[in-house]
């Protein structure tokens, strides 16, 4: 035993070089799972991630850590489950431990229409070889999270819930710092506190990153920056993107014994409340977006109140806990609420963006099939249709329905 | 709390308004080319930073209006009615 000392770095703190084969800008999830990739799957070593500030200090360090994959769209059906099959040996992967915890996702179910309408889904899961999808009645439900609001007095009582076993929660930080010192021993540099400040362009080629660091050459560049997605764009002189930036807020109460063994998710009306014990103890939990577009990292009062009221009614057990922090994040919200993993108009510049409410979850696939397209130059089939092109042809995966409007894809 | 304006009622909560989304967008006739529908109805240009956009007043007079908002600071610049015509009618200026 050495008594904790001897610490050492987890990754390097490298200077700049003036060209890299592949610049990825944007130090979250994203960004570090593609360098990783790039070069574990790719051999490409001569890679670079800018990070503005700290490495997995935007949406990385700001999201309630849900993993899961019950999704009933093509395209966004093989793409999750890959991304959760991925989840299931990251750990080992990454010699890091992530601290993946498969404890199910419980979607509470309040009336026939939404028993229908998850049916559905769940049915159609199973359907396409995902046969993780289960749904309960109230006496199985009651059994696995004895202490929900069952009262015959709730404001929306409980019918029963839509089950996903395989899904559960991460350690968001250890993913973090996983990634990053797995693409860090493969030669990638991690650049902290390097802003971009301009991309330059030749034609339909991007020639050099401008940054706070000084001017970078690279081969190809990824952008993976999402909240500031449109802003990056803008710098390499391309005009409109099928994305808003909106602001989600997140909860954690004081850490409590344990209370809560699984994700749970309540959707009625016009709430909306996902819920998680971490653990240390504290309980993690989120709502709606603030409805309006905002590039700003603070959330605002109604949706705090709209949120407690949503816990009280699901969890009434939890009046007396006190919140220990609150914060916000800019998430990209796209106009059928699934991402972008696409080819721009510039030869040598790529995109990862539009993730919604979804990224963490989908840290190993986008990283993975993003990788897979810088490095060749082509989308992998998986992801055919989650380029920028789609809405053209007429195409929106769109899991909720709910039309072209950025705000309701939560 | 955003402070909004509105030209009927004078200045409330912004919890009593409804976000509805980027005004600037102009709707191109029926007969446009499906490439100019797309533009209009997928693309945005997600400005940071002053831009113009719908709020309706949906717990007060439950008019439409036009808010210049800085998406970055929230800071509100102008707000106005979407539909002067109606502001004309009910006698408002603004």
């Amino acid at each position: 035993m050495t008594g904790q000392k001897g610490w050492t770095r987890q990754w390097r703190d490298p200077e700049p070089k003036s060209h890299y084969d592949v610049v990825i800008i944007g130090g979250g999830l994203h960004g570090l799972a593609t360098a990783y990739y790039l070069a574990k799957n790719h051999g490409i070593r001569n890679i670079a991630v800018l990070e503005k500030g700290w490495i997995g200090g935007g949406n990385a360090g700001r999201n309630t850590t849900i993993v899961r994959s019950n999704y009933a769209q093509p395209g966004n059906r093989e793409f999750y489950e890959d991304s959760l099959k991925l989840w299931e040996n990251l750990s080992h992967d990454l010699n890091y431990n992530v601290m993946f915890s498969q404890r199910s996702h419980i979607t509470l179910l309040h009336n026939p229409g939404a028993v229908d309408a998850v049916s559905r889904n769940y049915n159609v899961m199973r359907r396409t070889g995902n046969s993780d999808a289960e749904i309960w009645g109230l006496d199985q439900l009651k059994a696995a999270v004895p202490h929900l609001n069952y009262g015959p007095n709730a404001r929306f009582p409980i019918m029963g819930a839509a089950v996903h076993k395989r899904a559960g929660t991460a350690r968001h930080d250890a993913v973090v710092w996983g990634y990053a010192r797995g693409a860090d021993q493969m030669g990638v540099d991690i650049i902290q506190n390097c802003e971009v400040t301009g991309i330059s362009r030749e034609g339909s080629k991007v020639t050099a990153i401008e940054t706070s660091r000084g001017k970078i050459t690279a081969g190809k560049v990824g952008l993976a920056v999402a909240g500031s997605t449109s802003r990056l764009w803008t710098m390499a002189g391309l005009g409109c993107l099928p994305i808003e930036s909106h602001k989600l807020q997140a909860f954690v109460s004081e850490p409590l014994k344990p209370l809560l063994d699984q994700v749970v998710v309540f959707g009625m009306g016009g709430a909306h409340f996902y819920i998680s014990q971490s653990d240390k103890g504290g309980m993690v939990f989120g709502g709606d977006l603030d409805w309006y577009k905002s590039y700003a990292q603070k959330g605002n009062l109604p949706i705090v109140q709209d949120v407690a009221e949503a816990a009280m009614s699901v969890l009434p057990c939890l009046g007396r806990v006190r919140l220990l922090r609150h914060w916000s994040g800019v998430v990209d919200m796209s106009m059928d609420g699934t991402h972008f993993i696409s080819k721009t108009p510039v030869d040598n510049l790529y995109l990862n963006a539009g993730w919604n409410y979804g990224g963490f979850k989908a840290t190993p696939a986008s990283g993975t099939y993003f990788a897979d397209l810088i490095a060749n130059d082509r989308p992998h089939r998986v992801i055919a249709n989650h380029d920028l092109k789609r809405f053209e042809r007429g195409l929106q995966i769109d899991e909720r329905g709910a039309g072209p409007d950025p705000k309701l894809h939560g | 709390m955003i402070r909004i304006p509105c030209p009927f009622c004078g200045t409330r909560d912004h919890s009593e308004f409804s976000y509805g989304g980027d005004g600037s967008i102009q709707y191109p006739a029926l007969d446009a080319p499906v490439q100019d529908w797309h533009d209009a109805v997928f693309q945005r240009e997600n400005i940071c930073g002053v831009q113009t956009e719908t709020w309706q007043h949906v717990n007060g007079c439950r008019m439409w209006l036009l808010v210049d908002r800085d998406t970055m600071t929230h800071e509100i610049h102008d707000v106005r009615p979407a539909h002067p015509g109606m502001a004309k009618v009910l006698g408002v200026t603004s």
